[in-house]
């Protein structure tokens, strides 16, 4: 509870928030801009989330967008298809929204579960492959799938995202990755990126915290994507497809694997900077494919690489350390 | 009965461009472990560059030499391709954390598929690929089918023994898996390592590029686009087959190529979906792909 308690990280949050809407209300913020703010913070969920299986288990996940896919559907079934909320009385709504973005996330974890534990067993480049697979697979099935629009995607979703929802959201994706990293589930995770055979001998259950993490991170993933629907409006099952995927996978790596500080820089920054270059037009991406190249030439380890924000990180437990020496002395 | 004959025809067909396409991604995987983002956009490249080589000669009917003459320059110049992109984007990372170079292969994909489409001359709109190969329709035992067709199967499996012939049975080939095999092993024999990675960078664009003017052929549309999917999906094949291993790519390649057209005469979205369905199954049950070697990880 170290990060609650830095009063300090909660204040500058807090009036970054405020800061913004007031911006927004007096119109320097016109509603463009807002909306990619609240795409780079939506963006930032996914890449924590990516973070959590790459970063920090070191599975090779790149299907991030299918889950994302699946939670934007599952909850635009609550608010859109099942029921009409829009035309619910106005204290109903909320509630109903925060719901369906629960079972948005409950739905990719579910599923999230079913795919990883089979395919977990598969190491490397052929776990990769298999999520890719999986992604495209949501993809198709979505297409096939005619309550939900099928190709032609879903309209008329109610627009409940908006700037506070998104800035929780975010905060609790990087509270929950922070402690999750730093909580014993989280350290076997890390021992089963650095050497999963070592940390089999050591009595970890790889297979479990395997699983956990993919679970946990199709969660996170889940609920950004309802974020998502009620931002746009609208899901069309396309805009999930691996490309997607693999734009997850660049901010990422850009940012740093195994770097909740990484995925946050590189979610803000890739967000923001390819619409700063949209005076290029046509040349926008060539740039940005430029750059993208020449920062990992530069830094293959990424922006935030092994480094972390100093209030992402864990205070130093002396006290114990110093009763346990106390002890052995004694 | 015929339908399904019919459709098996036109399975092969793209089984076959599938197969040459994956033979690159499997080539590069199995060298150097890296899965190369921008190998799609190889053959878009090729694609292209045979193109504009038909433009130059005139367009219209060119005759058979002059064919010929277009598709290996266009291979020659998509091989050098390959060879400076891997020697600018991956080489520097080849002793770096191996998720790099995945990222510059990214990099490297969106900046082929986007430079040529930022260039007024080229642009984003699809264009109608030239008829190099003479278009005359047949058919056997009630199958029909047209020389285009036919050519490209043959042309396909003629790359492909062609490759099977350079790995196994000439000194380049033993250098290639040498250096699969173990690369410090093989520098230490006096193989040169960086050289031979060069040459299976060649070899594998100069395939895509081959393949995708098979593609163009046979669907004759180009756009800047047209690597992503194709390149998925033989990137797909390949570890079906088993990455890593050339046979397996070809196998790999007829499978998807045939699965996707029974499933398509279903339904389209079915087409799409089945070749990654058939993966995630064939990968549950055969973890390194059907000729893959399943290793035991040993400490």
């Amino acid at each position: 509870m170290n990060f609650l308690k830095d009063k300090k990280v909660y204040l500058i949050i807090v009036l970054l928030y405020v800061v913004i809407s007031a911006l927004n209300k007096f119109g320097l913020v016109n509603s463009y801009l807002l909306q990619i703010i609240m795409l780079a913070g939506i963006n930032i969920i996914m890449t924590v989330s990516l973070n959590i299986v790459n970063g920090f288990t070191g599975q090779f996940s790149i299907g991030q967008a299918g889950f994302m896919a699946i939670g934007g559907y599952a909850s635009a079934l609550f608010t859109t298809i099942l029921f009409n909320t829009a035309s619910w009385p106005a204290y109903t709504q909320i509630p109903m929204f925060i719901f369906s973005l629960f079972m948005g996330g409950v739905a990719a974890s579910f599923i999230g579960f079913l795919i990883g534990l089979p395919t977990l067993r598969l190491k490397g480049d052929y776990l990769a492959i298999v999520t890719l697979a999986f992604g495209e697979v949501v993809r198709a099935s979505i297409r096939l799938i005619d309550f939900v629009g099928g190709p032609r995607g879903l309209a008329g979703i109610p627009r409940y995202t908006n700037l506070f929802w998104v800035f929780l959201f975010t905060f609790l994706a990087i509270y929950g990755a922070r402690n999750f990293v730093n909580s014993s589930f989280g350290r076997a995770c890390i021992s089963i990126r650095e050497n999963e055979v070592a940390s089999e001998t050591m009595g970890i259950n790889t297979t479990k915290y395997k699983v956990l993490s993919f679970t946990f991170a199709a969660f996170m993933a889940g609920v950004a994507g309802g974020l998502f629907g009620h931002l746009l409006m609208f899901l069309q099952p396309d805009t999930f497809s691996f490309l997607k995927s693999n734009d997850y996978l660049v901010f990422l790596y850009a940012g740093g694997a195994g770097s909740i500080s990484g995925s946050i820089v590189s979610g803000l920054v890739l967000t923001i900077v390819p619409e700063m270059l949209r005076f290029m037009s046509n040349w926008r991406i060539v740039i940005y494919a430029l750059v993208l190249v020449m920062l990992m030439l530069k830094r293959p380890e990424g922006l935030y690489g092994g480094k972390e924000f100093k209030w992402l990180k864990p205070k130093k437990r002396t006290v114990i350390a110093d009763s346990q020496s106390a002890g052995i002395t004694n | 009965m015929t339908t399904i004959l019919q459709l098996i025809m036109y399975g092969l067909q793209l089984g076959s461009i599938y197969a040459l396409i994956a033979l690159g991604y499997t080539m590069v995987y199995g060298i150097i472990g890296l899965i190369n983002f921008a190998h799609g956009d190889f053959l878009m490249v090729g694609a292209f560059l045979v193109y504009f080589l038909a433009k130059a000669m005139g367009g219209g009917t060119l005759s058979y030499p002059v064919v010929a003459f277009i598709i290996i320059v266009g291979m020659i110049l998509t091989g050098l391709l390959g060879v400076t992109t891997e020697r600018i984007a991956y080489k520097p990372l080849r002793k770096k954390p191996r998720l790099s170079a995945l990222i510059t292969a990214i990099g490297v994909s969106m900046f082929l598929e986007n430079f040529p489409r930022a260039l007024p001359f080229i642009g984003p709109q699809p264009r109608p690929f030239p008829e190099l190969f003479p278009m005359s329709s047949f058919s056997i035992g009630g199958v029909g089918t047209n020389s285009v067709q036919i050519l490209m199967i043959t042309f396909s499996i003629i790359l492909m023994a062609g490759l099977h012939y350079i790995t196994t049975k000439t000194k380049v080939g033993s250098q290639m898996r040498a250096v699969q095999f173990d690369k410090d092993a093989a520098a230490l024999m006096g193989i040169n390592v960086n050289n031979t990675i060069s040459i299976t960078f060649f070899i594998g664009a100069a395939l895509a590029a081959a393949g995708g003017v098979f593609y163009a052929s046979i669907y004759p549309m180009i756009d800047v686009y047209m690597g992503i999917w194709l390149g998925t999906k033989a990137f797909v094949a390949a570890v079906l087959g088993g990455i890593g291993d050339i046979r397996g790519a070809m196998l790999g390649g007829f499978i998807m190529g045939v699965a996707e057209v029974l499933a398509t005469a279903v339904n389209s979205d079915l087409g799409y979906g089945a070749g990654f369905v058939i993966l995630i199954f064939i990968l549950l049950f055969k973890p390194a792909g059907i000729m893959g070697k399943f290793t035991i990880e040993k400490v």
